[in-house]
């Protein structure tokens, strides 16, 4: 759907976005943890018009048993989107774009994870989008370190998920669904916020290399912005008399 | 009631701990700098600076006294549940019965709870339980309970004060397994006062002064 022809304005003459936002101004966000009693550990996270909630469950004998490693723990995360998510019915099950999404994050997950603590297990991280509007993977994946992290899975860090892109020639950050659809660019990205670490990158769209390196420069100043959002949902889920599991 | 309550220092995943002393558990190095590799509180005891996590699963240590349920039956071995990552076997040469070939199931059957010693583990995450010990035994009636393993030492509390507390107060038999399995046995009103009080360490493990509130509440007698 990228770069689909359109009247639209995107940005208008005041240099502001169709929700009023900036072009480096993030919508906004709501996180939570502890939302799913059965779980080991969850998250529910609300971003603009995202509503996602994430479930950790493990680690636990992986089975079946040949896609055991022997000598550390597999990340199995699934990103699924909920029929009703989009305006549109979206045909249940898995199809093309979340088979990849779910590996893409399971790779980003993994690198943060101290896998080989656990041999022969897996960890099973479920992401359910029940409402969408653009930048969901990266909802999801901040939401499952949230989770993992809830759930006492070792880590060297958080992650968090952060996009940026291009709409009508200037690059900005988090896009929206109208931005998503009409805009020229959209560049997810996972990111380590203490290293600075890449643990995703994707691009749908076109960018010169200047672009792109403003647009990763943009989502790395966001990602510190949540990951502060994201230490202070830990800590005050054991603050208050707010109950864990 | 709603006193202040102080609150040992949270960490998350990745976050730098400026303390003196040398990495313990829960901790990794970078660069020479320390991190917490889980949700926890930090704490530092004998030089080492630890990170006891929030919650998590049970990672099985030799020597660890845990309460295991039978989930499956093998002609030399019963297959136990201990809360783990990995499902642990119970051979038959490690039970205090002679049993024969096949003629598992005569002895302990499938849902069956037991208290038992991790014998082994190995780097591969195998673990071995036995059951011949003196006080190791299946475990008949009672009720059961799971808090997460790493809340264990504060429901048994500075050499067992805690645990011996709520024994006292409320005349039931209790057995806490290192893998966060609790077995209590004693009277109804007995075994709901145990599992509020349990409850209530859980919720507030991460708190100062907690003996002295479940005193309190033991005492208070309802609610």
């Amino acid at each position: 759907m990228m770069g689909m022809k359109s009247d639209i304005k995107l940005i208008d003459d005041n240099g502001l976005r169709i929700d009023g936002r900036l072009p480096n101004q993030l919508r906004p966000i709501k996180m939570e943890v502890g939302v799913v009693k059965r779980a080991n550990g969850s998250a529910y996270i609300e971003w603009g018009g995202n509503k996602i909630m994430a479930a950790v469950y493990g680690p636990r004998e992986a089975y079946p048993k040949h896609v055991q490693e022997s000598d550390r723990a597999i990340i199995r995360a699934r990103y699924n989107m909920a029929a009703f998510s989009v305006d549109e019915r979206k045909r249940p099950g898995p199809d093309r774009r979340s088979v990849e999404l779910s590996k893409v994050i399971s790779e980003a997950l993994t690198s943060v994870v101290f896998v080989e603590k656990f041999p022969r297990t897996a960890i099973d991280v479920y992401i359910e989008v029940l409402q969408a509007d653009a930048g969901t993977r990266v909802a999801g994946i901040t939401a499952a370190s949230l989770a993992l992290a809830h759930a006492g899975i070792p880590m060297r860090d958080l992650v968090v998920g952060c996009a940026a892109g291009k709409v009508d020639g200037v690059v900005v950050l988090d896009l929206n669904k109208e931005e998503d659809n009409f805009g020229e660019a959209d560049v997810p990205m996972a990111i380590l916020p203490r290293t600075g670490e890449i643990a995703l990158l994707q691009m749908d769209g076109d960018l010169t290399y200047e672009e792109l390196t403003n647009a990763m420069e943009m989502a790395m100043d966001a990602a510190r912005e949540i990951y502060k959002m994201e230490i202070e949902t830990l800590k005050s889920a054991y603050r208050g008399d707010d109950d864990d599991n | 009631m709603e006193e202040e309550k102080r609150i040992r220092k949270i960490v998350v995943p990745g976050e730098k701990i400026d303390m003196e002393g040398k990495p313990g558990r829960g901790v990794f190095t970078e660069n020479g700098k320390m991190y917490s590799s889980y949700l926890g509180i930090v704490e530092s005891r004998s030089g080492y600076v630890n990170v006891i996590p929030l919650s998590g699963c049970y990672i099985p240590k030799k020597g660890d006294k845990v309460i295991g349920k039978i989930v499956d039956l093998a002609p030399m071995n019963w297959v136990v549940d201990i809360n783990a990552p990995y499902y642990a076997p119970l051979h038959v040469n490690d039970v205090p019965w002679r049993v024969e070939f096949g003629d598992t199931g005569r002895f302990l059957s499938i849902g069956d709870v037991v208290l038992a010693k991790v014998s082994n583990v190995n780097e591969m995450g195998q673990v071995w339980i036995t059951l011949k010990e003196q006080g190791l035994r299946k475990l008949e009636g009672g009720h059961i309970i799971q808090i997460s393993p790493s809340k264990v030492p504060r429901v048994i509390g500075k050499n067992g004060s805690m645990i011996q507390m709520l024994k006292d107060h409320t005349n039931c038999r209790i057995y806490v397994g290192q893998n966060g399995v609790i077995w209590i046995s004693g009277s109804p009103e007995g075994i709901i006062k145990v599992i509020k009080a349990i409850r209530m360490i859980e919720r507030e493990a991460h708190t100062f002064g907690l003996t002295d509130r479940i005193k309190e509440f033991l005492e208070r007698g309802d609610e």
